[in-house]
Order: C-alpha cells, then sequence, then structure tokens
C-alpha cells in the first residue's frame, strides 16, 4: 500500500512562507491567488493487513512524529490495489 | 557542580558551551552522546545550538527519539536542570518537555545578531545572578526562532510568569523593532512550570569572555553554579 500524507502550517500559524510565496506569484502576474499554505507531502509504502489497518498505523505516524499538533494539521490517502481512498 | 553538554550528530554548539563551562566558569564538564543512557551524575544538562539529526522533517523531531533523551525526560521530572540553547529549545518543545513549538523566521532569514533580552524572573536556578529586569546583550543565531504557542497556551505561559526572557530594545521596552523573529509576546525563553527546565534562542555561551565583545552570557551559567552551592549548603 501506499500511504500519501500533507501536513500544513495550522490556519492560526503565520506562514511567512506561504506570504512570501504569494507576493512572488503576484509579481509574475497570478493575482488571482489569494492564500498560500506551503506544507510537506510525505510518501509512504507499507505493509498493511487491510486498509483500516493502514489507516491507523498512519495516523498514528502523523501523531507521533509526521506532524507536530502544536503548529500543524494533516491528511492522508491510502492507496490499495490502485484505488485511492481518503 | 557536574553540567552535562549533550552531542547528538549535527550539535555545533557543545564546545562552546564545554569551553565556557571548563574554562571560563571552572566547573566540572561531561560531554554526552546522543547514544548514552545514562547521564553521568550531572547535575546540570545543557542541550545544546546546532541540527542535530540535521533537524529533518523538523527542527528537533528526530533528536527528540535519542536514547538520552528519555532519561534526561526522567531527570527533569525529578526536579533536574534542564537547559536547551536555540536547537536545544528546539528539542524540549518537540519533546513535550516546554510547550510551543518554534518556526520559521517571520522574515525567512537566518537571523545572526546582538539581541537585548529583559530578564523576567530571577528567583529561577538560571538567572539568580541577574537582577530584577535586566537587559542582558545576548547573540541570536537561527533561522526558526520564531516561538508559537495557542491562545490558551500562552496565556497560561504569562499568568504563571514562565517567560523568562523576551526581546527588548536597548532600555528593555518590548517593541516590535527589538523582535529579530516574529515570536509571539517577544518570547526569547521560556520556563516549565516547575522552573527547572529552561529553553531559549538566544546564546548565552557565545557571551561569557569579554574577548567575544561581552559577558552577559556568564551570568547565566553562574546562577546554575550558584544553585548547586545552594543545595548544597541548604
Amino acid at each position: 500500500m501506499i500511504a500519501r500524507v500533507i501536513v500544513t502550517p495550522k490556519p492560526v500559524v503565520n506562514d511567512p512562507q506561504g506570504i512570501t510565496v504569494k507576493q512572488g506569484l503576484a509579481t509574475l502576474g497570478f493575482s488571482e491567488v489569494s492564500d498560500v499554505r506551503v506544507g510537506k507531502y510525505i510518501e509512504m509504502r507499507l505493509e498493511a493487513g487491510s486498509e483500516h489497518e493502514a489507516r491507523e498505523r498512519v495516523e498514528a505516524m502523523c501523531k507521533q512524529l509526521l506532524a507536530n499538533h502544536v503548529i500543524e494539521d494533516y491528511r492522508f490517502d491510502i492507496e490499495t490495489d490502485g484505488h485511492k481512498r481518503r | 557542580m557536574k553540567f552535562g553538554v549533550v552531542v547528538f550528530p549535527g550539535t555545533w554548539s557543545d564546545r562552546d558551551c564545554g569551553w565556557v563551562i571548563d574554562q571560563v566558569l571552572g566547573a566540572e564538564l561531561q560531554y554526552l552522546w546522543h547514544k548514552d543512557a545514562d547521564l553521568k551524575g550531572c547535575d546540570c544538562i545543557i542541550l545544546p545550538g546546532g541540527f542535530a539529526y540535521g533537524d529533518y522533517l523538523r527542527t528537533g523531531a528526530i533528536a527528540r527519539f535519542a536514547p538520552v533523551m528519555e532519561k534526561i525526560g526522567n531527570f527533569a521530572d525529578r526536579g533536574g536542570l534542564v537547559w536547551g540553547i536555540c536547537n536545544g529549545f528546539q528539542i524540549l518543545c518537540e519533546a513535550g518537555l516546554l510547550p510551543g513549538a518554534l518556526l520559521r523566521n517571520a522574515s525567512l532569514e537566518f537571523r545572526c545578531q546582538w539581541t537585548n533580552l529583559v530578564v523576567e524572573r530571577t528567583d529561577l536556578p538560571f538567572t539568580s545572578q541577574c537582577s530584577e529586569r535586566e537587559v542582558i546583550h545576548v547573540p541570536i543565531s537561527h533561522g526558526e526562532g520564531n516561538y508559537f504557542a495557542d491562545p490558551a497556551t500562552l496565556s497560561r505561559l504569562e499568568q504563571r510568569g514562565q517567560v523568562v526572557f523576551r526581546y527588548c530594545d536597548a532600555t528593555g521596552h518590548v517593541t516590535n523593532s527589538a523582535n529579530p523573529n516574529g515570536s509571539v509576546h517577544n518570547i526569547a525563553g521560556i520556563v516549565n512550570a516547575r522552573g527547572n527546565v529552561l529553553g531559549m534562542m538566544p546564546h548565552p555561551e557565545r557571551c561569557s569572555e569579554i574577548e567575544l565583545g561581552g559577558t552577559d552570557g556568564l551570568k547565566l551559567f553562574r546562577s546554575v553554579a550558584a544553585s548547586a552551592m545552594k543545595v548544597l549548603v541548604s
């Protein structure tokens, strides 16, 4: 199975990277962009007996290491046999 | 008084701390390797600056799983003195020994400069040699020193007087222009509720000799040494 984890700064956390990227886009003429948040993408290949089990394990990984709950939110997809589920 | 200085792969301020302890303060020094499972009888553990484990994923995120960190957590629980400087502060937050987190500087720039800090607590083992609301001159050197805590945590910190150092101007006024990294409430250093775990972004070990431009940092090292004397006497 493949887990694709996305970690983003919490809405209450100021994201200076996002602000700077937004300014860069505006300079290039992409003035329609009103907000940018820069996060992380983590892709993992893992063994699991079921999608449910994989989901529980990835949830635990996010809580214990992949995201810092003080400043970051996370979400992930699990891909099993070519089927992607949120 | 025996100071333990923890060395992770990627730590860079260990020798600076060691020099101050051993050569300037004249106290006993013990380096502790990140794989050590024993604190070797140290009375105060310093987590120095640097980029432990390359700061991969997040600053301090991997370092907190080092074998030595479990012992340091137990040591802190028993009331032992733990002092995180720069990367050490980031590690203490990741380990949950201090609340909050350190974000990328608001300017997105690595800042290496002198700062003024107002000392808001002088009843701690780390600051007893400072005078009430003294302004000390200490350099910073970091890209991720922007202290953040959610509003509830922040008000708890303020109510309990856990903010030890705040960035200020030369006269002790806490202003926006004196804030080098965007930290909430100009926070430069905090202590846990019990007062035995201190985290700070500025580097006192880099201003403990007149040759380096200032000696205010030495006051903190002297405070810790004096606190050990007090324990021996009482």
